[in-house]
């Protein structure tokens, strides 16, 4: 930011900015301040009295752990998947020329534009006709469909700037194509994996419309959060749970940012 | 022993002909100049020694294996990319020892071996450096050693001096000329200049159209050309079209005629003499162009700076010794 003093705004425009600002971020605030709140059966306000306690009745309670540990090895597996598929896609658009590469680059990119709801129907469909149970495997099918976008497109944008003639001076200087992936592609590229890779990780761990299609009696941590919400008892628990959601999908998001940003002088600087 | 041979080798993309039933043996030490006009099939014929091409029909060999098939990681050629193509995110030394460590050579073997390459290139002590932080130049001359540190048989050189200022490109053709002489590894350079084909190269290949249209030294290339195309394209000789030679008293053919071998004014004895016009005259500070019409034929002449001109417009008379005019084959 510029401490550029002459460039002061005007008050009115400082409030309304102030304004957008709160109202984004106001009922986030409400969410923490719920999770201690004492009355526990509807959300009055102000809340009665604050109590810790709920963090240790969140902790006593299997069906969180379960919806927890759920989320986090759909969101790990999908993520894995996205990383490989997703790169392996990048480096056939960015390094070849083929029939049809426009097409395959708009395919790949389709699933994040098309509505969750579309694709949670598609996949429910194609999973019931080809007699596919629901299960854990078919919500971490779903969630690679959008999770490879993300990785594919982190990958494509940096494959781009990796030249086809460093890994042709990697060749000519006696590298065989593992090492000239381990040696030039894996570094050049490497920052913007791990990107994508989070950016992956906290959508997966966040999405409710595509899980709620393509998943069987299971459920992850949002959909589990959809269902507590209306039962009348204990609800700060579901507080807590979105506090620690917020802080799980937050973190690589906010890491993803900086280490493209970064990335870009790295990746960039024989340029 | 021949280094590089081809036989009847072609290399097409589709309809395109790169390279079309290329004949070529480069020797063993040689310095050996691949000049012509983007899309001449020059480069095409560099990747298909490095290993980067294949070729869609006949035959490749180096130092007498042949080299079909084998990928360029295995082979004994080493290449100094256009772009220089150095890795940004690795050290200089690193950048130069990559090629040994690739190979399993031990860390402190390699590191001595870089810096001795660094050294060779008069950059010692960039190591530590990073890609970025060097000049076009310098960048130039670490292509240059982490080709070189792997001591291979022959070096391919794609353009190295392209993306350089001239003052450094004359300073690198001198310091590759003795590198080159210096180490006896046989060189393959890449190059659309004609001047530094011309002073830097033992033999030319003057490519065109896929095509080789002439090979020989620059003596050669440059005092007989062959075709059409080497005389306007090596030093932009005059080509004369067959009636006009003919009315010079020779063949009915095409021949070239080279600018500095015409003088402006009426020479000695025996020498040939055209009558024409100044079109117009340019100083390039030793010399001045001057463009003549001969009956409606254009001429180029390069006259000494200190020869006198006659204005645009005024007559002139041109002479030139019968031997400088080099009749060419009447196919091409």
């Amino acid at each position: 930011m510029r401490s550029d003093r002459s460039n002061t705004a005007p008050l009115g425009l400082k409030m309304a900015a102030a304004g957008g600002l709160l109202f984004l971020h106001l009922p986030l605030l409400l969410i923490f301040l719920y999770a201690f709140t004492t009355e526990e059966k509807s959300y009055q306000f102000p809340p009665p009295g604050l109590t810790l306690k709920w963090f240790a009745v969140t902790w006593d309670r299997p069906d969180v752990w379960q919806a927890l540990s759920l989320s986090v090895r759909v969101a790990s597996i999908s993520t894995v998947i996205a990383l490989a598929l997703g790169t392996l896609c990048a480096a056939a658009v960015s390094q070849t020329r083929f029939f049809g590469r426009e097409t395959i680059s708009l395919l790949v990119i389709l699933p994040i534009a098309l509505p969750g709801i579309i694709t949670g129907i598609a996949l429910r469909s194609a999973f019931s006709l080809a007699d596919i149970p629901f299960s854990f495997w078919t919500i971490v099918l779903g969630h690679a469909t959008f999770c490879i976008v993300v990785v594919y497109n982190n990958a494509v944008a940096r494959f781009r700037r990796v030249s086809g003639s460093l890994m042709e001076a990697s060749m000519d200087l006696g590298a065989n194509g593992f090492q000239t992936f381990r040696y030039i592609i894996l570094p050049n590229i490497g920052t913007a994996l791990l990107a994508g890779g989070m950016l992956a990780f906290a959508l997966s761990f966040d999405e409710v419309i595509v899980t709620t299609f393509t998943g069987g009696q299971q459920s992850t941590l949002p959909i589990w959060m959809l269902q507590e919400l209306i039962r009348p008892r204990q609800r700060p628990v579901t507080n807590v749970v979105a506090m620690v959601v917020v802080i799980v999908t937050f973190l690589p998001i906010l890491a993803a940012y900086y280490l493209t940003r970064d990335g870009d002088q790295i990746a960039g600087a024989g340029k | 022993m021949t280094a590089v041979l081809f036989e009847n080798v072609s290399r097409h993309f589709g309809a395109v002909r790169a390279v079309d039933a290329v004949d070529l043996a480069i020797a063993e030490g040689e310095f050996f100049a691949m000049l012509g006009p983007s899309g001449s099939g020059k480069t095409t014929c560099l990747r298909l020694m490095a290993g980067f091409e294949q070729p869609t029909g006949g035959h490749i060999e180096i130092f007498g294996e042949t080299a079909e098939g084998v990928p360029p990681y295995r082979r004994s050629v080493n290449t100094v990319f256009q772009d220089y193509a150095l890795f940004p995110h690795l050290s200089i030394l690193d950048n130069v020892a990559y090629g040994l460590m690739v190979k399993g050579v031990g860390r402190e073997e390699r590191r001595k071996a870089a810096e001795d390459a660094l050294a060779m290139v008069k950059l010692p002590g960039y190591g530590t450096r990073r890609p970025g932080q060097l000049s076009g130049g310098q960048r130039q001359r670490v292509a240059l050693a982490r080709a070189l540190v792997n001591k291979p048989k022959v070096l391919l050189l794609d353009e190295p001096l392209g993306a350089l200022d001239l003052k450094l490109r004359e300073q690198m053709q001198e310091e590759l000329k003795s590198l080159q002489k210096t180490l006896g590894i046989t060189f393959v350079f890449v190059t659309h200049d004609q001047g530094e084909a011309l002073s830097m190269a033992d033999r030319i290949a003057v490519f065109n159209d896929g095509k080789i249209q002439q090979l020989g030294t620059p003596e050669e290339v440059y005092k007989q050309p062959r075709t059409r195309f080497v005389a306007d394209f090596v030093g932009s000789s005059n080509v004369l079209p067959p009636e006009f030679v003919k009315q010079l008293g020779a063949a009915n053919q095409y021949a070239s005629l080279r600018p500095e071998a015409i003088t402006l004014g009426r020479g000695g004895d025996g020498k040939l003499v055209l009558n024409g016009t100044v079109l117009s005259r340019s100083f390039l500070g030793a010399a001045n162009r001057v463009l003549v019409s001969v009956n409606g034929t254009k001429i180029n002449v390069m006259s000494p700076a200190t020869a006198s001109i006659p204005a645009e417009g005024n007559p002139v008379t041109l002479s030139f010794d019968r031997a400088d005019l080099h009749l060419m084959d009447q196919a091409s």
